[in-house]
């Protein structure tokens, strides 16, 4: 789960790590009250969204006019960014951050995550702060530090030096040696606690007053982790996710969307990825991954049905299970009375495998619903692919 | 021969009284597997098809020289599960459960580290040894006895691939089932060198996904030191950058863990690279030669 700039931002300062005064506004009143009250020679008004990118967008603003303050908020509120991680829709802009502004020095990259080969907690450092740290690992690799930390003992003082010295913040500015290394502590204890996916400050910023800021501010978090941490459930926000994926979530099924225009459903994460590739070799593009889960029942059929359906870009369903513990005469029952149910406008070709699946077959041949039944994986796809007409 | 596990394998059952353990023990039981012991804290005297439940899994081992463990724990009590299995000495943990925190395995796999035991998952559909022992939740009657080792990321998508085998006659050794997290007990490479030197096994079906370097890292161990031959699929090809597909683990993040990258280092390696899933059992026929 992803979470707004200013709520890492009120992590970070829960958790010792420094960051601008600054406050989550939702209308132009408030920042005007606001800009009042925080009263700083230069004032940042940002949009909150699920998305980077946004200074490029235009989705940040600095004036040094207080009275400004509220027209900017005015602007940017409502707005729709097209950011290159928002995809062409962009995002409406319904939260700003309005915060001080700062004096750059020095611009740093740091962040932690689990290092999945080793399995330990690592931090990423880097002194090409502002940009993205991707850039920077495939051009100049050399300027990317890693420092793992023994999930064992914690974080230790040594850790932060090897990050400290190899950025080489002595030369830089001496006085943030010590504060650089509390602060990588803290973020340490933030990620395991909360626990995060990611947290990352891009930039860090030594300002010009000899102290660290994290100017900018992400985390994410490890959705297994959520049932621990009811504060972090309540930064989600809906506006920044796909309706369809909400109601996916909420019939515990597993959906993203995708741009295609095949839908599909299958038992089990693998091999419905495995699905929406053999659809792009049968010559289209998937709508949609949507894994059922390994116990599929009949009504997490219907439910998928009905997500699928919603979807105004899908022209053709394909549902692929193979049947192991769940057996393929009840999904057979599950897709019959679904499909009733939800009036079938589009064609639909069923693969049934595994536990009983010959039964399943009858049994949906012999409903009456207009629908192509297949056994092979290779021949369904092409089956539907052929039924709705290949990609442009 | 196999590799793992095999009918001497003796298996207790964490987590045996809730509806998924004792159902899956049921039917691992019913497969032939040796299933000797349950365990659920407080439930201890009971029993669940004649398999005797003790509270804690010291006991356990005590009392049947139980060697195995499959974990069904709650994803919320699974660490603990875990590292209880292995303070009491189990060699071999396999771990069902889905969605246990990232952290929590971080802390976990830390613990296991130098010790003499082996974890297998979580998050994944277990490991069968064909007629002998099946130590998870697949379904035992697609696999027949064969030549091929399979090692996957994946559930369903393995349970394809083995229908595949099974049906074109090829049929398995053993089916580990690695699971699609992205901290995880074992990995490709720790099977692959059992694989190789299985004496039954004839050549290797690997099923990896989007995400991490698992993958990349297996070619590098092929290239070097395995000569049976390996074929592959990768699923995810169509996988959008930034989306989790499913599986915890399936994530392309930072422009890293595409499923073109994977089977670019897969292929350099001399491993065949299946593009469609529904040809992964003939690719393997044809390779064997038959």
């Amino acid at each position: 789960m992803n979470v707004h700039e200013f709520q890492a931002k009120s992590l970070f300062a829960q958790f010792g790590v420094p960051v601008p005064r600054g406050k989550e506004i939702t209308s132009p009143e408030a920042a005007a009250a606001w800009a009042n009250e925080l009263d700083t020679p230069v004032f940042v008004v940002k949009a909150q969204i699920h998305a980077g990118g946004r200074g490029k967008a235009g989705g940040v603003k600095l004036t040094k006019d207080k009275g400004a303050v509220s027209g900017l908020a005015k602007e940017l509120l409502g707005k729709t960014l097209v950011t290159h991680q928002t995809g062409p829709k962009g995002r409406v802009v319904r939260r700003l951050l309005v915060e001080e502004g700062a004096n750059i020095a020095k611009e740093l990259y740091l962040s932690i995550l689990v290092d999945r080969d080793s399995g330990y907690p690592t931090f990423i450092a880097s002194t090409e702060g502002g940009m993205e740290i991707e850039e920077v690992a495939a051009h100049t690799p050399e300027k990317i530090i890693k420092e793992a930390i023994d999930p064992a003992v914690g974080f230790q003082g040594h850790n932060g030096r090897n990050v400290a010295f190899a950025l080489g913040l002595p030369q830089i500015e001496p006085a943030v040696l010590n504060p650089f290394v509390k602060l990588m502590e803290n973020l340490y204890r933030l990620f395991m606690e909360k626990n995060a996916a990611l947290v990352e400050i891009n930039p860090l910023i030594i300002t010009k007053e000899k102290t660290l800021i994290a100017l900018d501010g992400k985390v994410s978090f490890d959705d297994n982790g959520l049932f621990k941490h009811s504060d972090v459930q309540q930064m989600r926000d809906l506006n920044e996710e796909e309706p369809l994926e909400i109601e996916a979530t909420a019939n515990n099924l597993n959906y993203v969307k995708l741009d295609g225009n095949i839908g599909c459903m299958v038992n089990g994460a693998g091999l419905a990825m495995a699905t929406m590739d053999v659809i792009k070799l049968a010559g289209s593009e998937p709508a949609n991954f949507l894994d059922v889960g390994g116990g599929a029942t009949k009504e997490t059929v219907a439910a998928g049905f009905r997500i699928l359906l919603k979807d105004p870009n899908v022209k053709g369903i394909f549902i692929n299970i193979f049947g192991g513990i769940v057996r393929c005469e009840r999904i057979a029952h599950g897709v019959i009375e679904a499909a009733k149910e939800v009036r079938m406008t589009v064609p639909l070709v069923v693969r049934l495998q595994g536990t009983n699946a010959e039964e399943g077959r009858k049994l949906l041949a012999e409903s009456g619903l207009k629908l192509d039944v297949a056994d092979d994986l290779w021949e369904a796809a092409q089956k539907i692919v052929q039924l709705t007409g290949k990609a442009a | 021969m196999s590799i793992l596990v095999n009918k001497n394998t003796r298996v207790v059952v964490q987590g045996i009284t809730g509806k998924e353990g004792s159902f899956h023990a049921t039917q691992c039981k019913a497969y032939g597997t040796k299933v000797v012991a349950g365990v659920t804290p407080g439930k201890a005297g009971q029993e669940v098809e004649g398999i005797p439940v003790f509270n804690t899994v010291v006991e356990a081992v005590k009392k049947t020289g139980c060697d195995t463990s499959l974990i069904f724990v709650p994803p919320a009590f699974c660490a603990d599960a875990i590292l209880e299995a292995a303070d009491a000495g189990i060699k071999l943990i396999i771990c069902i459960t889905e969605g246990i925190p990232v952290n929590d395995m971080v802390k976990v796999k830390r613990a296991l580290r130098g010790r003499d035991v082996r974890l297998i998952g979580p998050n994944c559909p277990g490991v069968i040894t064909v007629d002998e022992a099946k130590i998870g939740i697949m379904p035992g009657f697609i696999h027949k006895r064969g030549v091929v080792g399979v090692v996957s990321r994946s559930g369903t998508l393995t349970y394809e691939a083995v229908h595949q085998l099974s049906t074109l006659g090829l049929g398995e050794t053993t089916c580990v089932g690695i699971g699609g997290d992205p901290v995880n007990g074992t990995g490709f490479v720790d099977v692959l060198p059992l694989f190789e030197k299985d004496p039954e096994t004839q050549a290797i079906v690997m099923i990896g996904e989007i995400g991490g370097d698992a993958e990349e890292k297996a070619a590098e161990f092929i290239k070097q030191h395995v000569k049976k031959p390996v074929i592959s699929f990768i699923a995810g090809i169509t996988a959008p950058p930034g989306r989790r597909m499913g599986h915890a683990g399936a994530i392309i993040s930072g422009g890293k863990g595409t499923a073109a990258e994977k089977m670019r280092a897969l292929e350099s390696a001399g491993v065949t690279v299946v593009k469609n899933p529904a040809e992964i059992g003939l690719a393997v026929k044809k390779a064997l030669g038959r």
